[in-house]
């Protein structure tokens, strides 16, 4: 067994007195499929946001790729060099709730973009590589419009080429259907199911989608006020809960 | 005898026709020196907004304090304070460079206050996504922010523009031959002020109304999701 490529060691994160993340301990395999499920604000999303340098914490350590990460407080001299955060980001990709898509660039131009800009492709490899991803996603006859004209499944699934053409070894989605309609959600979670047979390729994911879930994760972590209260293997977590509180929020969630 | 041109004030029509070359003239160095200070404006203003944003605080700060001194102060003390103070101290300008750099520098304090808003209406979801993936602050800038932002902030600019226009008659107090000083030096020579002065009062409005057409087809013309750049 490889070390893990994503470690959390006693993080602690603050709003003002709201405490997000609780001394959180987390450790994902390489390859790992790992989905976070629980309450709102119970800080699934945050340890996503923390993973992709948005969000800075109070105290504790954090490894990625074997690049260890101290930022407490993420201001002032223990504020982490720029140079270092991208360092960090160059193996992490996220897929965000509203897509962010960028709004004045084609299909075609949003996936090309980073690569060009950061990893210094030239424009016919960036499209080549862009084509590619747009097939995979099934959107290879959209590449010239704008986000705009898509409907949301679509923007998603732009969404997820786009952080894929950076080719992250970590790949975050942030609740990635929770702003979609339902008749769009089965395309996007199709695409994600796609990429949960790539070997290589660590998935976090956020979601409220409990079927999905228990399809493509390894393993799955319910958290609650910031911490992890129950974490296993899909079946056990969804049909054999130990805790009363995972039993609880199942029941809230899941019909009959 | 101004410019080669004499002034004929055997009517009024005929006094009007003979001076308009003149004024043209003149008409030409008020939109030039509109022009090159704007272009100050945008540019320096865009200075001022980055800086401001920066993450050291120390230099933000110091941004703020210059910006919002700039923008309390008189822009007629600004430019008298540049033609004849800074000679002192060994920066000598000609009257049209001093002029337009005045305007530029007054405006930018506005302009910086456009750029603000306007980087600030795009949605922080944006930055993120950049950010995500690894762009460099400059690049976020360069190809994400601005970009959106430049439809955002085009009306607020274009009337900054207009008012900028109408500023410069402004310029004739330190001898920038502009429309108006040269209005009122043919009035100096005929004693007859009132068709000159009348003609720039008329030809201001004529050019802030085409101005404000074209900034409205510009509007019209430009992409709401934002304009890439490159």
């Amino acid at each position: 067994m490889t070390s893990p490529i994503i470690r959390f060691n006693n993080v602690t994160k603050r709003f003002g007195d709201f405490v997000v993340l609780d001394q959180f301990d987390f450790e994902v395999a390489q390859g790992e499929k790992v989905t976070s499920i629980g309450p709102s604000g119970s800080g699934k999303s945050t340890v996503l946001r923390i993973l992709m340098t948005l969000e800075p914490f109070q105290e504790g350590a954090l490894t990625i790729a074997d690049i260890s990460y101290h930022q407490p407080d993420g201001r002032g001299r223990f504020r982490a060099s720029d140079h270092h955060l991208r360092q960090i980001r160059t193996n992490v990709g996220m897929v965000f709730q509203s897509f962010n898509l960028f709004p004045h660039m084609t299909v075609l131009r949003n996936v090309v973009e980073a690569p060009m800009a950061v990893l210094g492709l030239r424009r016919a490899e960036a499209e080549c590589r862009a084509v590619e991803l747009l097939r995979l996603v099934g959107l290879s006859d959209k590449k010239d419009h704008y986000p705009s004209q898509l409907s949301g499944g679509q923007q998603q699934r732009v969404a997820i080429a786009r952080a894929l053409a950076m080719r992250p070894r970590v790949l975050l989605f942030d609740e990635p259907t929770s702003a979609l309609d339902p008749q769009l959600v089965g395309e996007v979670l199709g695409v994600i199911r796609g990429l949960a047979q790539e070997h290589d390729l660590t998935m976090l994911l956020v979601t409220h989608e409990m079927r999905f879930a228990r399809e493509v994760s390894d393993r799955v972590c319910f958290f609650d006020k910031g911490r992890i209260v129950e974490q296993g293997p899909p079946d056990q977590i969804f049909s054999t809960p130990s805790q009363p509180r995972t039993r609880e929020f199942l029941n809230s969630v899941l019909p009959g | 005898m101004i410019y080669g041109f004499a002034y004929d004030t055997s009517s009024t029509l005929a006094y009007a026709l003979s001076i308009l070359p003149i004024l043209g003239i003149g008409l030409i160095v008020t939109i030039e020196a509109a022009l090159v200070g704007f272009g100050i404006a945008l540019v320096l203003g865009l200075v001022w907004c980055l800086l401001r944003r920066s993450r050291f605080t120390a230099l933000s700060w110091t941004i703020a304090a210059i910006v919002e001194f700039i923008r309390d102060t008189p822009l007629l003390v600004q430019l008298f304070f540049l033609y004849y103070v800074l000679p002192d101290y060994g920066v000598t300008l000609p009257a049209f460079l001093t002029g337009a750099l005045a305007l530029g520098l007054q405006y930018s304090a506005y302009t910086s206050e456009v750029y603000r808003g306007g980087f600030d209406a795009v949605p922080r979801g944006q930055w993120e996504a950049a950010t995500a993936l690894n762009l460099t602050r400059y690049q976020v800038y360069r190809d994400i922010v601005v970009p959106q932002a430049i439809p955002r902030i085009l009306p607020s600019m274009g009337n900054y523009a207009v008012s900028m226009l109408k500023e410069t008659p402004v310029l004739s107090v330190v001898t920038v031959l502009d429309m108006l000083n040269l209005a009122n030096m043919i009035g100096d020579r005929t004693f007859e002020y009132l068709v000159p002065l009348s003609l720039v009062g008329l030809i201001f409005p004529i050019m802030t109304t085409l101005c404000s057409f074209g900034i409205h087809a510009l509007e019209r013309a430009l992409p709401k999701a934002g304009l890439a750049l490159r």
